[in-house]
């Protein structure tokens, strides 16, 4: 191969008058990229190995190093950008499809952002939480239309399978196999401190977790990996994964060499084969289709756990949501376009799929419409990032929310989105050993409860400032938000008024 | 009593654990005057290979062979802390010898170099610990060993 074009993307700037030459640097870095000069009694760096993760940055002891974005950049273009060129240079030296990760990082609106939430003043007082009692406690599952009485007068409370979250938010899938033992064990630990839920994902659930079971959705996908029925029977939900918010439309793909020891066998599959999910679960054509999976589940947990059908907010969100919800699944999971992953075509990830924001608004309304939103619980996820998004989310209409990107930044990850080349210097996005331990689930389990209880207490003064004291009553009340700069199509599909009317 | 214990399992060999002991025994208050271009004499010490890595550091054993066996007098144990008077070694080496965990090494003038826990110098808690990206070296009550 000549030349290949491919300008190193970050610079390595390293303080020398700081610079002890401790070379923690080196030793941390799965890439390689700093080394030790003997003749020149110095650290060296390959800046064009780094990928930008900030894990020398952070270890640094004297605070010696930076990671900038180099400055050696092609004549600005406002056509060909700079990435543009550098991805068809790379296309042009491999041939190959271009792999990303984590969420889509284009720069398209993010409705989140123009949403302003209402706050109390003068005739409706706000209330004070640190005083009065507010309860953040929700129920995921089907709800019944009205209330009902035996024969001899009593009311009868038979509800169907609900899911009990402290907070609207749950930790969203992340298989074990795309991500470490130690990641699931910090999430899974956390989920059962805070009272909520982690996500298996598609790669099974490890023996050591069955434990946490009672605060465990067990994901079934297209490929089926990882499920059995102990695996059924151990969570506290089923979720069918039909779509994910990065890639709708298109299965996933674990390569073989991230299949080894405990993950080969969680996901019942030989050591060093891909793990290839398919596009779509080859026996789910059609509404009825789903029905039949959805009923095959609860028949064989008794109608003890609710089922979850996930999918990825794409076009037609709002009649595909429709069908799920007669489809006797008892939550609806729907990912919007800026959802993570572990590993996505790059195409696929920008350019498919449409902003959760928009896809939740419109669902919920076609739901109401429709008379069926009791049917189903809501929850979203596909870049929820802060407890404000949360709030705006559940008076979008949502019950609750599902994290993932924000659970692993708690966890370490520093969104420099190389997790596809399995080399996670956080210990997050890798099944190498020596990476692996360097998540101590001490530490991950902790900060996750950290955050979301950071969450919930700003949660709780948000809603303390409507003057609402149970998010119960914040869902759908898309009266308390407003929007900022939005066209009136934009505000028609999300329900809300602009700012000022 | 409190000691510095080492989790292996969490230990990543990353050596920072040395070098913020150097930095606080080196009674300077900035880091790169105290370990910039000089050699290193930390209290701790990474040892492993590359499959396992753990931080080896005085144990303050409650009857310690190397206060037994220092010719000079210059070990002893206070409130259970073994520490070394720099002024009495004669750099004999012979409590190297006795350490039944090798934590003990010579520093720059051959003078005997162990841990007393931080408990007087800059840091006042122990630095390893307080400096451990990965909670590896924890400074707690375990109970009694030989």
């Amino acid at each position: 191969m000549g030349v290949e074009f491919l300008y190193p993307e970050y610079e390595v700037i390293r303080s020398t008058d700081r610079c002890i030459a401790c070379r923690v640097c080196e030793r941390q870095c799965a890439n390689e990229v700093h080394s030790y000069s003997a003749e020149r009694g110095a650290m060296i760096s390959d800046e064009s190995k780094c990928v930008n993760c900030q894990r020398c940055v952070s270890l640094c002891p004297t605070r010696a190093l930076k990671i900038v974005r180099s400055d050696c950049v092609l004549k600005a273009n406002a056509n060909w950008s700079n990435d543009t060129i550098r991805e068809i240079y790379k296309q042009a030296n491999s041939g190959g499809v271009l792999l990303s990760s984590m969420g889509n990082p284009k720069s398209m609106p993010v409705y989140w952002d123009r949403i302003l939430i209402n706050a109390s003043q003068v005739t409706n007082p706000p209330i004070d939480p640190l005083r009065e009692p507010m309860e953040t406690r929700v129920f995921l599952g089907k709800k019944p239309d009205r209330m009902t009485r035996s024969p001899d007068g009593r009311l009868v409370c038979d509800l169907p399978p609900q899911l009990e979250l402290s907070m609207p938010v749950m930790f969203s899938a992340m298989s074990y196999g795309s991500i470490s033992y130690n990641a699931h064990a910090s999430l899974a630990r956390a989920a059962t401190e805070l009272g909520t839920y982690y996500n298996t994902g598609e790669g099974g659930l490890h023996e050591d977790f069955y434990k946490y079971g009672a605060h465990t959705v067990v994901q079934v996908a297209s490929g089926r990996f990882g499920v059995h029925e102990d695996y059924l029977e151990a969570g506290a939900a089923i979720e069918i994964k039909m779509g994910q918010g990065a890639k709708p439309g298109i299965g996933g793909h674990l390569p073989g060499t991230k299949i080894v020891g405990d993950v080969s066998r969680t996901r019942m599959i030989p050591e060093g084969s891909d793990a290839i999910s398919p596009a779509p679960h080859h026996d789910i054509y059609s509404i009825e289709d789903l029905r039949q999976l959805v009923y095959s589940l609860k028949e064989a947990t008794e109608y003890k756990k609710p089922i979850i059908v996930k999918v990825a907010a794409v076009h037609n969100i709002a009649a595909i949501a429709s069908g799920i919800a007669r489809s006797g699944a008892d939550i609806i999971a729907i990912d919007g376009f800026r959802g993570g992953t572990g590993a996505a075509p790059t195409r696929i990830r920008d350019n498919v799929g449409i902003p959760i924001e928009l896809a939740l608004a419109s669902v919920d309304r076609r739901l109401r419409d429709e008379g069926i939103r009791n049917n189903v619980s809501l929850v979203v996820g596909g870049s929820v990032r802060s407890s404000a998004d949360v709030v705006k989310a559940v008076a979008l209409g949502a019950d609750a929310c599902y994290v993932a990107t924000a659970a692993v930044l708690a966890l370490g990850c520093h969104l420099c989105r190389t997790c596809q080349t399995g080399k996670c210097n956080w210990g997050i996005a890798t099944q190498r050993p020596d990476l692996v331990k360097r998540l101590n689930p001490d530490i991950g389990s902790e900060r996750l409860v950290n955050l979301m209880t950071a969450w919930r207490r700003e949660i709780m003064e948000l809603m303390g400032g409507m003057g609402i004291n149970s998010i119960e009553a914040l869902r759908g009340n898309r009266l308390m938000l407003r929007g900022v700069g939005l066209n009136e199509k934009e505000l028609e599909i999300l329900g809300i008024s602009h700012a000022g009317e | 009593m409190k000691r510095v214990y080492v989790n292996e399992e969490w230990c990543l060999g990353c050596r920072l654990c040395e070098y913020n002991c150097a930095f606080a025994n080196s009674g300077l208050s900035d880091m790169v005057l105290a370990l910039k271009d000089k050699p290193v004499f930390p209290r701790i010490h990474v040892e492993g290979d590359e499959k396992i890595t753990y931080a080896v550091s005085c144990r303050h054993c409650e009857d310690p062979v190397c206060v037994k066996s220092c010719i000079a007098g210059a070990l002893s144990k206070e409130n259970g802390v073994i520490k070394a008077d720099p002024d009495r070694c004669v750099g004999c080496l012979t409590c190297v010898l006795v350490c039944p965990y090798g934590a003990l090494a010579p520093g720059e003038n051959g003078v005997m170099l162990k841990c007393e826990l931080c408990l007087e110098n800059s840091c006042g808690e122990p630095a390893c610990v307080k400096g451990c990206p990965n909670r590896a070296i924890v400074y707690e009550e375990r109970g009694e060993t030989a």
